[in-house]
């Protein structure tokens, strides 16, 4: 086993493990201000995905501003889904938000499937280079490269906004006590509908990032990433912003090196889902709360 | 009676008189109607492949139809389909399968297409003694020891030495890696019969690399394969994971040849692979640039009809459609059993795909093409039979 396979697979891993992280961003950022797990999180992440269809072939634009159009428009969507579907629920019971939750998501994968038909779609050719990069043995395609750093910028944009800015610190703030929040002058719808734009916003740069790596676009293609990215969140620790982005990136790095390493213990690439799942349930029973979480005292 | 109430029954006379002459199109005298099933995948993975099957049912028997339906006893009757959706899954499948049979007593089904939902759907058809035609399903299991069960495609242990044998001689291949769904049906049954004709063959298996249903990222396995050095890459998957394998394959360095199955065939495969897929082989069913009469008719027909060029699933449901009305007429009858048996009679076929006979297990023996894709169309290259098929008398099929 040479060093470029290592290295190469070690790009694979980046890759994927990218795109992971930015939807568990949105997933782990809604759980921190309102703890809802926010089912329809990977149905979002779909409908930005479309929204880059929409961008490329219908109004023919280039890959930025579409991706910017695709940002902002799946961003009021989440906001209004947060108006609509869960801000009436917020006094009720977890679960029946939950509920609401995955009903939000089938009602936007079905919306989907009656309004472009179940026909797998990709983005026209030339949307994003398909030039590969051969460096001494390593195969690096554009599309690697644009994941991997859009990504890590988004991230850290989204750190920064988090830790420097008076909207993350009340974000942090509703996190921590959301009662005490509203008391101190700050408006905690005002600040819930900037975490729903801001985390739904970036599932939709993994939408059109994922459409570019794997382009056959379905209106299901949400269902599996949402339920890793969920993973991902929780495995980092759901609720903190750096947890998402870490678990992401382990989930896609065990994901591609079970397959990679397997090969001479035996291992078949057909037990990649079960050995990532065991692993990542081991990492839960040591760690309940994540890498990243706190465990929080519950006042009753 | 009021005014109002002519009024209405005026308005009913109207719309009746109107209806009327649609009715009466044709000028069939029916003495009844033939419930036939149609089992298409609609929605889910495989849409495409559910729209061929329900264009070319709805051709197969308006045509027939037209020409007064099938007759039994001198009397005519009238061909109608009842189409349901099977999601592109096994589950689905069985449950529309069970409801054709039991809530609309229906006398024979054609399809499920995919061996995922065809090998559990021929469970039902067989356990509730229905005749049942799957068109596409290629793997063996679909109607093996299933006496009510039918195929109108080749099987895979005919397809993977094709393939393999493909592979050696056109490309003097030594060394061969697979890439296949493993939660699949079909690719798996194929993957292997594959591995085991090349290993038969003297060819080396350097890579049997699988993933499961739904994944979208293989650049793990094509990275290992990769790494293996293989002579040529073969990968039996469906029409919307084939442009993914290919796509990254070629991403990450891969420059050899790249094989696959009859289940490329469907067009969505070149709009969605783009100018990676050209240059790339598969084995299929039949293929419009040698088409006999037969199929220039039916080709020309679903031109006009649909626009566009019917894929391989369109000519095997069109075929399948033609075998059963075939065993109809042979049976004189409308009793299941009877039908059953005049298809397990019918000795040799000429259909949209050639020649078939079949066996004892309900399966044809007929030969298979192999396509490559050139700038983005699917265009002949070569044809390959079973031994001694077909038989000297009849006339050979046009190649």
């Amino acid at each position: 086993m040479d060093i470029n396979f290592l290295l190469q697979q070690f790009i694979n891993g980046l890759q994927l493990g990218s795109l992971y992280a930015l939807v568990a961003l949105g997933y782990s950022m809604v759980y921190g201000v309102l703890l809802l797990i926010n089912f329809a999180h990977g149905d979002i992440f779909m409908f930005g995905a479309y929204m880059g269809l929409f961008g490329s072939i219908v109004l023919g634009w280039p890959f930025l501003p579409t991706l910017l159009l695709s940002m902002a428009v799946t961003g009021l969507l989440g906001v209004t889904i947060e108006r609509v579907a869960y801000r009436p629920l917020r006094k009720a019971s977890r679960l029946s938000a939950v509920i609401t939750a995955l009903g939000v998501g089938l009602l936007l994968e079905n919306g989907m499937l009656a309004l472009t038909g179940a026909d797998p779609r990709s983005y026209p050719t030339g949307f994003v280079s398909d030039q590969v990069y051969t460096i001494g043995g390593l195969s690096i395609s554009t599309v690697k490269i644009l994941i991997i750093t859009l990504a890590l910028v988004l991230f850290l944009g989204l750190y920064l906004i988090v830790q420097r800015t008076k909207w993350g610190m009340a974000m942090r703030a509703i996190s921590y006590d959301k009662f005490a929040v509203p008391l101190m002058g700050v408006s905690q719808n005002q600040i819930i509908a900037l975490t729903f734009f801001l985390g739904t916003s970036l599932a939709a740069a993994g939408g059109i990032l994922w459409g570019t790596a794997f382009p056959v676009l379905s209106p299901y293609m949400g269902m599996r990433v949402g339920w890793k990215a969920f993973i991902a969140a929780v495995v980092g620790g759901i609720g903190d912003v750096r947890g998402a982005f870490v678990g992401g990136l382990l989930l896609g790095f065990v994901e591609i090196f079970v397959v990679a390493l397997g090969q001479p213990f035996g291992i078949s690439s057909t037990w990649r889902d079960p050995i990532v799942f065991a692993l990542l349930l081991i990492i839960l029973v040591a760690r309940p709360t994540g890498i990243f979480g706190v465990a929080r005292r519950q006042k009753v | 009676m009021s005014k109002r109430s002519v009024s209405i029954l005026v308005l009913v006379a109207i719309l009746l008189a109107g209806l009327l002459p649609a009715a009466a199109q044709t000028d069939c005298d029916f003495a009844g109607e033939i419930y036939i099933g149609v089992i298409a995948s609609l929605t889910g993975d495989r849409p495409k492949v559910g729209q061929s099957t329900e264009e070319a049912a709805q051709m197969a028997v308006d045509e027939v139809n037209a020409a007064c339906g099938l007759q039994i006893d001198g009397k005519n009757y009238e061909v109608v389909i009842l189409v349901e959706d099977s999601e592109s899954k096994g589950e689905s499948a069985v449950a529309v399968a069970t409801r054709l049979i039991v809530d609309e007593d229906v006398l024979a089904i054609i399809g499920p297409q995919a061996s995922v939902e065809a090998v559990p759907a021929g469970q039902v058809a067989n356990d509730r003694e229905t005749p049942m035609i799957s068109p596409w399903s290629t793997n063996p299991a679909t109607t093996f020891d299933r006496p009510w069960v039918f195929r109108a495609a080749f099987l895979d242990p005919f397809q993977g030495p094709v393939v393999a044998g493909f592979a050696q001689e056109e490309f003097g291949a030594k060394t061969v890696a697979v890439l296949y769904d493993i939660a699949s049906d079909y690719p798996k049954g194929l993957a292997e019969n594959f591995r085991d004709a090349a290993i038969a063959a003297g060819m080396d298996v350097v890579a049997f690399e699988s993933f499961s249903t739904g994944d979208t990222d293989f650049s793990s396995q094509l990275t290992n394969i990769i790494q293996a050095h293989p002579d040529v890459l073969f990968t039996p998957q469906y029409y919307n994971e084939v442009p993914l394998i290919v796509q990254q394959a070629r991403q990450l360095g891969y420059e050899g040849p790249i094989l696959g199955s009859d289940s490329w065939g469907t067009p969505d495969l070149l709009d969605l692979c783009g100018d990676a897929c050209n240059g790339a082989f598969f084995s299929t069913h039949y293929s419009a640039d040698i088409a006999t009469d037969v199929a220039q008719a039916f080709i020309s027909n679903y031109e006009e009809r649909y626009g566009a060029k019917p894929d391989d699933v369109a000519a095997l449901t069109y075929d399948a459609f033609h075998i059963l009305f075939q065993a109809i007429t042979n049976a004189q009858s409308l009793d299941k059993a009877d039908i059953r048996d005049a298809l397990a009679d019918i000795e040799l076929f000429e259909g949209v795909t050639g020649l078939m006979s079949f066996d004892e297990q309900g399966d044809p023996i007929k030969c298979a093409v192999i396509l490559q894709i050139v700038d983005g169309a699917f265009t002949f290259y070569d044809s390959a039979c079973p031994a001694g098929f077909p038989p000297e008398s009849t006339e050979e099929p046009a190649s």
